[in-house]
């Protein structure tokens, strides 16, 4: 495909980025705001087997993301992390809290209204194979976002799904074809190209590589980050892999049991991260060194249930460094350092 | 790392693939030349016999087959063979209407039931109510409130096997819903009738296909179930199930009246189910290749 770049250039490309745009972000700038947002999925009563609780994926999140900025967002698999990005969207809906964009609270934004509002706001999937309709053609997969919003006359819709290809690193010929006589890298790039092609605001890149091979990952995060830059790309990158989000985000938020544990600004968190949870993460990225790779303590247990979540910090039962008062409150988010915030009641360790 | 590599084996002409893996199974393509016969011998009928089916002959009446009446001939000495041919258009009318209408109307109830979420309850349980009912009950009831034409039967087994279309679209719209295309055409600001039509439907043709060819099948059993019992199409008409009713009494005398008829019903429905197994197998790959 010859557009495979070598790790270090991209790191010398994210680090340019960060520094031209700058890495706070002030309420006034916010793109996306987050207010003590909950998503609830209801009890479910059965009339065989008793009922299933309410799970509460998402509970009490407030965060922002400011205009040309790129969060990442990171958590274990069923820490909410994906169901924040499809409430921002309001492909499910909030059972509390607000979701402002662009200052406008779009929490309760009716039907006919999302739809349009929908134009500012995209979403690039995880799954490259499920993600794309195997009986539509990728003119018609591309093009479908021109025919609901009617962008454009019906004449030059091929013009525009092929410009669309080309700022993806697509062949023009691709248009005729079906998703299936894609790789899966191609695909994503048609996913990303279908997300682009409303002219978003706000890309939620839901996993966007982690179902690619390694040597394919790059070359679309590459080109993600090309794009956020040539459109000036404001994004959530959802990720459970610290590597990837290492190289993308501006912020990093991490996310337990559908509550906020740190956020701080990329270096700051990597460098001297303030919570346990994020410093467990930090160590259980695979160490390449197999000297150094027995030494380090690894997260013990599994994530528990979201179903029953522990009482006080949802993260006691796994910290190293709990106390019994942990049990009691919910810590709240304390700034421990300029834009660096943790919820975590301990000052004495890390 | 070549990117051109697809994952799954190309599909150039899909309808040319499907018919190719479908002849390649001894007894779907023994099905299908079953099915062209039968239909040959519907369309040819007036040019494939020298009798009308109305046509009586009572001097040769209820007289076995010979080279005359390939397949002997009733009471009135029409001719079987020429009634089995003209039973045949009958039973093929009837079956591809039912199919056109159960197929046309499940679809919709199906498609809306599982993806408009609020109506599910609703259409589900009035499918179900009408499936707790016996086909041919249910098919007798409708009748007796239509009518007595053709229309009217295809009207009531079009009632009769609406609901079994609708539950298999269902089904299939359930596990559609949850894939990431949907959410992606959602997410684009795409209304309800826009997901169902262009990116549930096409995916729902394939289980859709095998449902109606087994609906064919069923169709054509309940109709001459309906004829027998005298609630079906008018008797002045030949069908295979007023054949066999009017022959049940001269059982023991001319039993080629019942054989004829009961023969071509048997060989139909089996070759409609050959190919609709056979359909479901070519089609099966491709099914778990896109959930």
């Amino acid at each position: 495909m010859g557009r495979l770049r070598p790790p270090v250039r991209l790191h010398a490309f994210v680090d340019s980025v960060i520094h031209a745009s700058g890495v706070s972000t002030s309420g006034d700038h916010a793109l996306v705001e987050l207010r003590a947002l909950e998503v609830t999925f209801a009890p479910q009563r059965r009339w065989f087997g008793g009922a299933v609780p309410a799970l509460r994926a998402v509970r009490e999140l407030s965060l922002s993301v400011g205009r040309g900025e790129v969060l990442g967002l990171v958590g274990e698999s069923g820490s909410g992390k994906t169901t924040v990005g499809r409430a921002i969207l309001r492909l499910v809906e909030p059972s509390a809290g607000a979701v402002r964009f662009d200052g406008q609270d779009i929490t309760h934004l009716p039907r006919a209204a999302l739809r349009r509002h929908r134009r500012r706001m995209q979403m690039i999937f995880q799954d490259p194979y499920s993600s794309l309709n195997p009986r539509l053609t990728v003119r018609d997969i591309v093009g479908e976002a021109f025919a609901i919003h009617a962008i454009g006359s019906r004449r030059d819709r091929p013009e525009r799904v092929a410009n669309m290809l080309r700022q993806v690193g697509l062949p023009e010929d691709a248009m005729d074809r079906y998703p299936h006589e894609f790789s899966g890298g191609q695909r994503q790039r048609i996913g990303i190209a279908r997300a682009l092609a409303v002219g978003p605001e706000l890309v939620i890149a839901d996993e966007p590589v982690s179902a690619l091979d390694v040597s394919v990952q790059a070359q679309v995060l590459n080109l993600l980050l090309d794009l956020r830059q040539s459109l000036g790309l404001t994004m959530l990158f959802i990720a459970h892999d610290l590597a990837v989000v290492r190289h993308v985000s501006n912020r990093v938020a991490v996310l337990y049991l559908g509550r906020l544990m740190e956020i701080a600004p990329r270096e700051a968190l990597y460098c001297r991260p303030r919570h346990p949870y994020t410093a467990a993460l930090l160590e259980a990225v695979p160490e390449p060194d197999p000297a150094r790779r027995a030494t380090r303590p690894g997260l013990a247990g599994e994530i528990p249930s979201p179903l029953a979540p522990p009482s006080g910090c949802v993260f006691r039962t796994r910290c190293p460094h709990v106390l019994a008062a942990c049990a009691v409150q919910v810590p709240l988010l304390r700034e421990v350092a300029p834009g660096h915030a943790k919820a975590c009641i301990r000052d004495d360790i890390l | 790392m070549s990117g051109m590599i697809a994952r799954a084996p190309a599909r150039a002409a899909p309808l040319r693939e499907l018919l190719r893996r479908l002849v390649r199974r001894r007894l779907a393509l023994f099905g299908m030349l079953v099915l062209a016969g039968v239909l040959i011998a519907a369309a040819a009928a007036p040019w494939l016999v020298p009798y009308a089916p109305q046509r009586m002959d009572i001097v040769h009446r209820l007289a076995p087959p010979s080279a005359a009446h390939l397949l002997g001939s009733d009471e009135f000495g029409r001719d079987v063979l020429a009634r089995c041919m003209y039973g045949a258009r009958i039973s093929l009318t009837i079956g591809l209407l039912v199919v056109a209408l159960s197929g046309l109307a499940g679809t919709i109830v199906g498609i809306t039931a599982g993806y408009v979420r609020r109506l599910d309850g609703f259409l589900m349980r009035v499918t179900d109510a009408m499936m707790a009912f016996p086909d041919i009950l249910l098919a007798i009831a409708l009748m007796a409130a239509l009518g007595a034409s053709l229309y009217d039967v295809v009207v009531a087994l079009g009632a009769v096997y609406t609901p079994r279309v609708a539950r298999v679209v269902r089904g299939g719209t359930l596990v559609l819903r949850e894939l990431q295309f949907v959410e992606a055409a959602e997410a684009l600001g795409a209304g309800d009738w826009r997901v169902m039509r262009v990116h549930l439907l096409p995916n729902l043709l394939s289980p859709l296909l095998v449902q109606c060819t087994f609906t064919f099948a069923a169709t054509i059993l309940t109709e001459a179930g309906l004829s027998f019992l005298g609630a079906g199409v008018p008797p002045t008409s030949p069908s295979w199930g007023n054949m066999i009713a009017g022959g049940q009494q001269y059982i023991g005398r001319a039993d080629w009246l019942i054989f004829a008829p009961g023969l071509c019903m048997v060989a139909t429905v089996l070759a409609l189910q050959a190919v609709g197994d056979g359909l479901r197998d070519a089609l099966d790959p491709r099914l778990r290749r896109l959930t």
